[in-house]
């Protein structure tokens, strides 16, 4: 008798890449800035991050649990949600608050609308958008790293000195006060818990790239918008060059160019409109920081842009191969 | 100018296994199964019945239609039915079962129809109409009516060595073993065309195939062989006409818009064939491997053979195969019964086992990573195909030019959600020409 067959439609092999392996790669990116975060702010830091994700994976487990959904914990990509939540939040922030955020972002941006891949907005990014709006600037008490001070013990911190942020200076128009460049780069700056240092940052986007988990389109366009446009249209009293570095190296940009403008289903498919996304987040970064008014820009400018993807993608669509016009717009059939 | 085309994936190309097995011939089975339709175009009609005596290369069916090529008994021997019987598209055919006598009686009419130089381009294509040949790499379609609708039109003619597919050998061990043959049909070609010049394209992974091609020409020649970069689907004739050429093919066109045409190595070889020996199209190369396999085998096969015999011939199967595949693993067609024949398009037979085998469970859901467009190497969104299909949006499907897709297999290849990516790409295609013949 012939065995029993399997017959489906070609092709019959698959590459190795799953989601979960995908978003694995990005938890481990995510783990170089964990590192600087918990040593400059105290292991309070990890305990926000492990709270924020444990509140995410759990929202997401009861809600697929309660609606009778097929479980979706497996794909890891709560648990970027999580971390991603816990690293827009300044380090005071109380717990209450995290968990709040964490219900937010999973339940009413993301599964409300489908789950992974349907949401149009970065779950963690509307989570931090909604404390923040919801609940006032009365969280975002930031405070300058005390690690020299802390004995690394878990304590609420209570004397975390609170501090303005490097862009909170430069929305007065001075330059920030005690912080040098290279504290940007390390981050021995106050500001969230992820954001702080752009060399951890980096590394973590740098690994991202090598394992082909992203590309540097989205991230360099972004930053690159910020950088040309603060450095040509300095406010009186900056220097371009100052201003610039500055832009770029302090606030939520590193952190929401590599990791939260990069988020798959919340940004274009086509390469096209990835630079469409990316110049857009950049530009409007730069206006919300110049004359927004809040001093930090990022948030608002990739949830903006997130509106935007559907329509990006139908404008970026690539060439099609044999189409006869040049500039995407007509390279489609029409009858 | 030369550019690699956008798009394109590095599947493991599991070719070790018969890279280096010399081409077998297998031996005849007792009974042959010949689908009335081994091509594309018009299905062939039966010039034999029940009970008749065939001859080696005697020719069993034909069809007046312009695309259509005619069939031919593989060996000599009685047709024992005219019915239907599976066919390796998936469908049932009627195909003639000739019960093979062994002793390979040669159609007395068959005879060599003397040198290329001596027979004139006319001739020449009459001889690859009357010796049944085909595209031979899988697509199938009749070699005479393809060149007859690039005759004037063409300045290249671009000879495809480019097995892209994993696990395939049978092109490369043929350009390795015949040479002469591969470049002989490309003769024919050129004189067919009026042109002095040809090209022979090879993978960069095979570069010793190539090597055994340029071994046999002569020192001074117009035939050029290029070493193209391996990437799936560089064998793709639209992919390998834009490589070597620079110029795309337009959408819905075929490559004479651009000047060239293409034909498989073993398509050339087969016309070197029919033309120095009178035979007609009866036998091809053919892979047997994947890991359900014992031994892995480049055979030489007479079209008709059931797969059963085939997989026999191997040893057997190491393990129960979980899926048996005709062709390769990217483009194939999985099939359901191992009585189904091997046919003229045949160029590999797979079975992989049960746990090699992927199945729907592994399916999960899109995240819109995009990966789909970026190894697209027709520049399609295949991730909007999906979703247009799964809509029913028939509109959408067309102005995302869904006809273009050539099915090559790359974005289920690469989903990392695992979607059925190019059968809901198939599925949309039907249902646009449905609504489109309800209009």
């Amino acid at each position: 008798m012939d065995p029993l067959l399997l017959v489906s439609s070609s092709p019959h092999i698959r590459s190795d890449e799953n989601t979960r392996a995908i978003m694995s790669d990005v938890i481990v990116a995510l783990c170089f800035p964990l590192v600087i975060s918990v040593y400059y702010f105290g292991v309070k830091a990890l305990y926000l991050t492990l709270l924020s994700v444990a509140c995410c994976v759990a929202f997401e487990f009861l809600y697929r649990k309660m609606l009778r959904k097929p479980g979706t914990v497996g794909d890891f990509s709560a648990v970027i949600t999580g971390m991603l939540l816990a690293y827009t939040l300044p380090v005071a922030v109380p717990y209450w608050s995290v968990a709040a955020g964490a219900f937010f972002a999973i339940v009413i941006v993301k599964q409300l609308y489908g789950g992974l891949g349907k949401n149009f907005m970065n779950p963690a990014l509307a989570g931090r958008a909604f404390l923040s709006l919801s609940f006032g600037l009365g969280i975002f008490q930031w405070t300058k790293p005390t690690f020299l001070d802390s004995d690394f013990s878990f304590v609420n911190m209570p004397d975390a000195v609170a501090s303005p942020t490097p862009l909170g200076f430069l929305k007065q128009g001075v330059l920030p006060e005690g912080m040098e460049l290279q504290d940007l780069l390390f981050g021995e700056i106050a500001g969230c818990l992820g954001e702080t240092s752009a060399i951890a940052l980096l590394l973590g986007g740098l690994y991202l790239v090598v394992r082909k988990v992203i590309t540097p389109r989205i991230p360099l366009c972004f930053i690159g918008t910020v950088a040309v446009l603060s450095f040509l249209f300095p406010p009186g009293g900056f220097t371009g060059v100052e201003y610039m570095l500055y832009n770029i190296l302090s606030g939520g940009l590193m952190l929401g160019a590599i990791f939260m403008a990069t988020d798959y289903t919340t940004s274009p498919v086509t390469n096209l409109g990835q630079v469409f996304f990316a110049v857009g987040c950049g530009l409007l970064t730069v206006l919300i920081r110049r004359f927004g008014g809040m001093p930090e820009g990022v948030c608002f400018a990739i949830l903006l842009m997130n509106t935007a993807v559907w329509f990006l993608d139908k404008i970026g669509r690539p060439r099609r191969f044999g189409a006869k016009s040049l500039w995407p717009f007509g390279g489609e059939a029409k009858k | 100018m030369l550019f690699r085309f956008r798009g394109g994936v590095h599947p493991d190309d599991n070719k070790a296994q018969t890279m280096h097995k010399h081409i077998e011939p297998l031996p005849p089975p007792e009974y042959l199964v010949l689908p009335l339709s081994m091509h594309s175009g018009a299905q062939c009609e039966p010039l034999v019945v029940m009970g008749d005596l065939v001859f080696y290369g005697q020719k069993i069916a034909d069809s007046a239609a312009p695309v259509s090529a005619p069939i031919h008994s593989p060996v000599s021997g009685r047709v024992e039915a005219v019915e239907p019987r599976p066919h390796p598209a998936g469908s049932l055919v009627v195909s003639i079962i000739i019960k093979n006598d062994g002793l390979d009686t040669p159609d007395p009419k068959l005879s060599p129809y003397g040198s290329v130089e001596s027979l004139t381009p006319e001739e020449l294509l009459s001889i690859i109409r009357e010796t049944g040949i085909v595209g031979m790499s899988g697509s199938s379609y009749p070699t005479h009516a393809k060149i007859r609708s690039a005759l004037g039109k063409v300045h290249t003619i671009l000879i495809n060595g480019c097995e892209c597919e994993p696990y395939v050998t049978s092109d490369f061990r043929l350009m390795l073993e015949a040479p002469e043959e591969v470049v002989g049909g490309l003769k024919v070609l050129m004189k067919i065309f009026g042109l002095g010049s040809g090209i022979i394209a090879v993978e960069s992974n095979m570069h010793i195939a190539a090597e055994s091609i340029r071994k046999t020409l002569p020192r001074r020649t117009d035939i050029q062989v290029r070493t193209v970069p391996a990437r799936y689907p560089q064998g793709s004739e639209r992919q390998l006409v834009a490589y070597v050429t620079g110029r795309e093919v337009p959408a819905g066109s075929f490559p004479p818009a651009v000047g060239c045409v293409v034909f498989n190595v073993e398509t050339a070889a087969a016309i070197h064939r029919a033309v120095t020996t009178g035979l007609p199209l009866i036998r091809r190369v053919v892979t047997v491997s994947g890991n359900a396999v014992s031994n892995a085998k480049n055979l030489l096969i007479r079209i008709g053979t059931p797969m059963e015999t085939v997989f026999a011939a191997t040893g057997g199967f190491r393990e129960a195969p979980g899926k048996v595949i005709m062709g390769g693993p990217m483009t194939g067609v999985a099939q359901f019964d191992l009585k189904t024949p091997i046919v003229k398009g045949s160029n590999a037979l797979l079975a992989f086992s049960r746990s090699e085998v992927y199945t729907t469970r592994d399916r999960t859901t899109c995240i819109r990573c995009g990966k789909c467009v970026r190894v697209c190497p027709m520049k399609l969104e295949p991730i909007y195909l999906y979703t247009y299909e799964r809509i029913n949006r028939c509109d959408l499907l067309e102005r995302y030019r869904i006809s273009d897709c050539i099915e090559c297999g790359n974005c289920s290849y690469i989903c990392p959600g695992r979607l059925h990516l190019v059968h809901s790409i198939r599925t949309g295609k039907q249902k646009l020409a449905e609504t489109e013949g309800r209009q």
